[in-house]
C-alpha cells in the first residue's frame, strides 16, 4: 500500500462518501489512489469553491466536509474556504499535498507554507513528514474537527510521503494529550440558572449556531415549551427553532427585528446558548442587554467572557445541558414580560413598502418563504440579500439555513448549495445571491451543470454592491465610491452559456411564474432578478451604536 | 500587571510560533518568552511573561492558549509559590585601571565573571529580573557594550510538577 492509498483508506474509516477538490501535480499519487477507491469526488472548478461546497455539505449533513487540494497555488486558494468554515465552527478536513520533502523550504516550484499560512484560521493543522504517521494523523484531524466545538482542521502531505510503500494500519484509538473536549460540565451552574429562570420577571433566550450544531434543537423546544422564555436568535441560529412559533421574536442584533431588540435591552435575564456575542449582535457592548443577568452556555470556554460579560457559565455540550436545564427549569411569572414582547411583535413586524412599478427584493425573499414553506435548504451569499434572507425566509428547519456568518465571504453561496444538493440529494435547495457575489465564484455553475444538480439559484440583482452603496448612502453622503459595475452582464445569458436554464425577470408580474418554473425545474436553474436599487436593508442599527436605537423598523 | 504562565506544550516544530502567533494576533502583550525542553523528551515547556490590564484579559489568554491541541497544561505561576530566574550576560568596558571595580561590584552581586579580555569582561548573572536590572543600572558607569538576557523561567516550590497539578 502506498501512503496516499492508506489516506484514502483512513477517508473510508471515516465514513467519507464524498470529497471536493482539484487536482494539481503535487496530489497526482492522492488523485490516483481515489481513481478507483469507490470516493466520489466533485471537481470543483476553483479550489475556493471546492472549501465552499465541502463547507455546506458539512453545514448540511452534519457530517466532516472533505477538501482536497494540490500544493502551493491550490492550496492558497483554500483559505477563504478555510477561514469561512474557522469563523462558523464548520466541522471540515482539507488535505494539501505538498512539495517533496527534499523540496521543502527551497521556494520550489508551487511550494507554499501552507500550515504557516493557516495556522491562526485553523483549528488544528498538521504536516506530516513520516508516512508511518500518515493514518494516524487522518484519525486524529477527523476526531479534532467534529469534536467539540468543531472546526476545519489541514493536513499538509509533501509527495513523496503520499508515494511510499509500507504497511499502514488504522489506529484504533487516539491519544492526545492537549485536546480534551468537554462534554459534561457543572450541574451546579444550571440549578444556579433554573433558581434565576424562577426568579426572573423578563427572561430572554438568545440561540445561536451553537444549538444546531449540537443537533439539540428538539431538547431547546421543550424547555421553551416548559418555560414560556421568548427566544431571539443570531443569523447562525436561524432555523432552529420554528420561525412561525409564537414565543419567537426575530433576529437580534444589527439588522435584527424592533421586537428582538428592544426586548434584549429591556430583559432581566438572558440566556446565550451556543452563541459567542458577536459586534454585529451586541453592537455598543456596555449598552448591550444592561439590566440583564447573562448565562452563556457554551462548550467552547474561550468564549466566556471574551464578549460579554457573563453572571452564570455553563461548559458542555448542550445535548448535556439543555435536557438537564428543561428538567430543573420551572416557569416564573413572566405572564406580564409575555404580553409585553407579543405586542411588541404584533405592533412593529418587519416591514417593506411594497411597489408595483419595481421588484422589491424582500417581496423576492417572501416568495421563495411562500414557495417552499420555510422548508428547503436556504443558501445565501453576502450582502444586502443575506440579511433580507435572514428577515423574511421563516426558516422552520434546523441546518437548513446556510449562510457565511462571522467572515461574511461573498462567493461562499452557489458552492455551498452544491455542498448542500450534493448532501441531500432528495432535498430542494435554494441559493440566494447578490450580482456581486455571484460573480466571485460564478464558475461552478459548470460543476452543478456538470452533476445536474437541481439547484434553484436567485439572483438579487441590483446593479452593482447594494450593502456597500447603503453604507455609503446612509454614512458617506451618498459618495457611491466604486460600488456600481460599469457594465451589464446578462447573468441569464451566462448561466445558459454554461449549461443551466437561465431565466431573466424585469417586471414584478414574472416573479412568482419564474420561481415556481424553477421549483419544478429538474436541473440547474438561474434566475435573475432585476431590483430596485434604491432598497435599503432595515431596521439598521449603526456599527457600534446600542442595538435599541434603530433606524427604520 | 505581569502574569508568568508556565504553558507545557507537545515537543513539535511550529508550536512556539503557533503561541506567539495566538497571543499576538489577539493583541496581547507578550513580555518575554522562553522555550527549552523538559524532563520529557516529547514535551517542551514555555515560560511565558504577558503584561494585562485586567483579570478578563488574562483569562482569555489562558482560555485561548488551552484551545491549541499541542498545549498540554497552563499554570499561572503568579499565583503559587515560584522561583523566578534570568539569565544575562553583559560585556562592559575593562580597562586595566577600572578592573578592580568591576570585580567587586560583581562580588557584591554574586555574580560571575566569564571573560576577560585586555579590554572588556563578560559577566554572567543569574536571578530575579529586578536584581539583573540593578546590575545593569551599576555596570553602565563603565560603559555597557552589549547585553543578552533569556527572559524569565519560573518554577514552582510545590512538590507536584505542573504537568500533574490540578489547574487547567
Amino acid at each position: 500500500m502506498t501512503g496516499a492509498q492508506a489516506v484514502v483508506a483512513g477517508l473510508k474509516a471515516e465514513g467519507v462518501e464524498l470529497v471536493f477538490g482539484y487536482p494539481g501535480g503535487a496530489a497526482l499519487n492522492l488523485y490516483d489512489a481515489l481513481y478507483d477507491s469507490g470516493i466520489t469526488h466533485i471537481l470543483a472548478r476553483h479550489e475556493q469553491g471546492a472549501a465552499h461546497a465541502a463547507d455546506g455539505y458539512a453545514r448540511s449533513t452534519g457530517k466532516v466536509g472533505v477538501c482536497l487540494a494540490t500544493s502551493g497555488p491550490g492550496a492558497t486558494n483554500l483559505v477563504t474556504g478555510i477561514a469561512t468554515a474557522n469563523m462558523d465552527s464548520v466541522p471540515m478536513v482539507f488535505i494539501t499535498s505538498q512539495v517533496g520533502t527534499s523540496l521543502i523550504g527551497k521556494d520550489s516550484f508551487q511550494e507554499a507554507d501552507i500550515t504557516g499560512i493557516t495556522t491562526p484560521i485553523t483549528k488544528h493543522n498538521f504536516l506530516v513528514k513520516r508516512p508511518q504517521d500518515l493514518m494516524k494523523t487522518v484519525k486524529e484531524a477527523f476526531y479534532i474537527a467534529r469534536t467539540g466545538r468543531p472546526g476545519p482542521v489541514l493536513i499538509d502531505i509533501p509527495k513523496d510521503i503520499t508515494g511510499m510503500e509500507g504497511d499502514f494500519t488504522y489506529p484504533e484509538s487516539i491519544n492526545l494529550r492537549g485536546y480534551h473536549p468537554l462534554f459534561e460540565g457543572d450541574p451546579s451552574k444550571i440549578e444556579e440558572l433554573a433558581a434565576a429562570i424562577k426568579k426572573a420577571k423578563k427572561p430572554m433566550v438568545f440561540v445561536g449556531g451553537g444549538l444546531r450544531i449540537a443537533g439539540a434543537w428538539s431538547e431547546f423546544a421543550s424547555f421553551i415549551e416548559k418555560t414560556g422564555i421568548p427566544v431571539v436568535s443570531s443569523l447562525m441560529g436561524l432555523g432552529c427553532f420554528p420561525a412561525d412559533h409564537e414565543l419567537y421574536l426575530g433576529m437580534l442584533g444589527m439588522h435584527g427585528t424592533y421586537t428582538a431588540n428592544q426586548s434584549v435591552t429591556q430583559c432581566d435575564l438572558l440566556i446565550g446558548i451556543g452563541v459567542r456575542f458577536d459586534d454585529r449582535v451586541t453592537g455598543l457592548v456596555s449598552k448591550f442587554a444592561p439590566e440583564a443577568l447573562i448565562v452563556h452556555m457554551d462548550i467552547d470556554p474561550a468564549e466566556i467572557n471574551k464578549n460579554v460579560r457573563t453572571d452564570i457559565k455553563i461548559l458542555g455540550d448542550l445535548k448535556w445541558s439543555l435536557p438537564l436545564l428543561s428538567q430543573m427549569a420551572e416557569p416564573g411569572d413572566i405572564a406580564a414580560w409575555q404580553k409585553q414582547v407579543l405586542a411588541w411583535k404584533q405592533e412593529r413586524p418587519l416591514r417593506f413598502e411594497e411597489n408595483g412599478d419595481v421588484i422589491k427584493p424582500q417581496s423576492v425573499v417572501k416568495a421563495i418563504s411562500d414557495i417552499t414553506e420555510g422548508s428547503a435548504f436556504l443558501v445565501t451569499d453576502v450582502g444586502q440579500h443575506q440579511m433580507w434572507a435572514a428577515q423574511y425566509y421563516n426558516s422552520k428547519k434546523p441546518r437548513r439555513f446556510i449562510t457565511s456568518g462571522g467572515l461574511g465571504t461573498m462567493g461562499y453561496g452557489l458552492p455551498a448549495a452544491i455542498g448542500a444538493q450534493l448532501g441531500n440529494p432528495d432535498e430542494t435547495v435554494w441559493a440566494i445571491a447578490g450580482d456581486g457575489g455571484i460573480m466571485m465564484n460564478i464558475q461552478e455553475i459548470a460543476t452543478a451543470v456538470e452533476h445536474q444538480l437541481p439547484i434553484k439559484v436567485v439572483v438579487i440583482n441590483n446593479q452593482g454592491l447594494g450593502m456597500v452603496r447603503q453604507w455609503q448612502r446612509i454614512f458617506y453622503d451618498q459618495r457611491y465610491s466604486c460600488s456600481r459595475y460599469g457594465t451589464e452582464t446578462d447573468l441569464a445569458k451566462v448561466a445558459e452559456a454554461f449549461g443551466a436554464k437561465g431565466i431573466k425577470v424585469q417586471e414584478p408580474g414574472e416573479l412568482i411564474p419564474a420561481l415556481q418554473e424553477a421549483n419544478n425545474y429538474c436541473g440547474p436553474v438561474f434566475i435573475d432578478v432585476l431590483v430596485c436599487d434604491q432598497e435599503n436593508v432595515l431596521p439598521m442599527v449603526p456599527a457600534g451604536a446600542p442595538i435599541d436605537q434603530m433606524i427604520g423598523g | 500587571m505581569k502574569h508568568t504562565l508556565a504553558v507545557l506544550v507537545e515537543n513539535r516544530p511550529g508550536v512556539l510560533t503557533h503561541i506567539s502567533g495566538l497571543i499576538s494576533r489577539r493583541a496581547f502583550n507578550i513580555e518575554s518568552i522562553t522555550a527549552g525542553s523538559t524532563e520529557e523528551s516529547d514535551m517542551t515547556r514555555i515560560t511565558l511573561v504577558v503584561d494585562v490590564g485586567n483579570d478578563d484579559e488574562l483569562e482569555q489568554i489562558v482560555n485561548q492558549l488551552g484551545k491549541l491541541v499541542d498545549v498540554i497544561k497552563i499554570i499561572n505561576l503568579t499565583k503559587v509559590d515560584s522561583i523566578n530566574r534570568d539569565l544575562a550576560m553583559i560585556k562592559v568596558w575593562a580597562l586595566p585601571e577600572h578592573r578592580s571595580d568591576i570585580v567587586d561590584i560583581v562580588d557584591i552581586f554574586r555574580a560571575k565573571i566569564v571573560d576577560v579580555h585586555p579590554e572588556t569582561m563578560v559577566i554572567e548573572l543569574t536571578g530575579e529580573e529586578d536584581k539583573i536590572d540593578a546590575l545593569c543600572e551599576v555596570l553602565k558607569g563603565h560603559g555597557i557594550i552589549e547585553i543578552v538576557r533569556t527572559g524569565k523561567i519560573a518554577l514552582s516550590r510545590s512538590a507536584i510538577a505542573a504537568k500533574d497539578s490540578k489547574e487547567s
